[in-house]
């Protein structure tokens, strides 16, 4: 088995905000992040995939499917967007870098043909990142 | 859903690698210029990564203030700008960066108690880095 990373950049805006929360739980919980005309971050998204070395290709997976796969589903969505207006998913659902590693997990998964998706990591800065495995994990 | 989070810190101590179990010329063998009698700095970085289901109310694994909170309190006010071995848990440990890196776990494991603690990993250098995960299966 050999992993293979690949990197993208987008950079995006969102809020924190649970509409089922009062005005002072949702500052409570949220801090800054609840402002609600939004603030931005550079992301930096890196996907590995797993799978077995092609005999006549050499490659796990080709790249150029691979980088047109993340460009489709994740940076054409969400580069330069607000995220919590402009990708459906978060539309009831918190754009944190939790849910939204997991939201291209979700995108990415049935879009692989041979390679399988091993992790989804997210950085919103370089100072915190979050890693998603799957469901099973 | 489970989602494993990451968040890096910095501090900057001094150290002197040298062993009481070894005679002088074993630690100079050993440890070459990290035995230089006065000790030198690093600027370390510490990963500290913590996993848990993301709460459905809040999106979150945990709350980072809570994280940056204890973190805070008790690793690097702990540790920057210290000695580290005349601090008490490297009195009879080598404070290398191996034995950071458990001792940092062992506090946290101790003190942070909203999500569940996966793995510390610290650059000691930007070439070299350690990583501990306990009872755990390092990842990441």
């Amino acid at each position: 088995m050999v992993y293979l990373t690949r990197k993208a950049e987008f950079s995006a805006s969102h809020y924190y905000h649970n509409p089922a929360f009062t005005a002072e739980e949702n500052q409570r919980v949220f801090g800054k992040c609840n402002n609600p005309n939004g603030h931005g971050h550079n992301y930096t998204l890196e996907v590995t995939v797993k799978g077995e070395v092609d005999a006549r290709s050499g490659f796990v997976v080709d790249l150029k499917q691979l980088k047109d796969i993340m460009t489709r589903e994740v940076l054409d969505a969400m580069d330069h967007r607000f995220l919590n207006k402009e990708v459906p998913e978060f539309s009831h659902r918190i754009p944190t870098t939790e849910n939204l590693a997991i939201a291209i997990w979700q995108r990415l998964e049935t879009k692989l043909a041979k390679a399988r998706l091993h992790r989804v990591r997210v950085y919103e800065t370089p100072d915190l990142f979050v890693d998603f495995y799957g469901e099973e994990s | 859903m489970k989602a494993h989070l990451t968040r890096r810190y910095r501090f900057s101590a001094s150290h002197r690698l040298n062993s009481i179990a070894m005679s002088d010329e074993e630690n100079r063998a050993t440890y070459g210029k990290c035995n230089n009698p006065y000790g030198h700095g690093h600027n370390y970085t510490v990963e500290v990564t913590v996993s848990g289901p993301v709460d459905s109310s809040t999106g979150m694994v945990c709350n980072l203030v809570d994280l940056d909170d204890v973190v805070g309190r008790e690793v690097l006010a702990r540790y920057d700008l210290e000695h580290l071995n005349v601090l008490q848990e490297f009195a009879h440990i080598v404070p290398t960066t191996e034995n950071l890196a458990i001792e940092i776990f062992e506090i946290l494991h101790r003190t942070f108690d909203k999500a569940h603690l996966e793995k510390v990993r610290i650059e000691e250098t930007m070439l070299n880095s350690f990583e501990y995960a306990g009872a755990n299966e390092l990842r990441g």
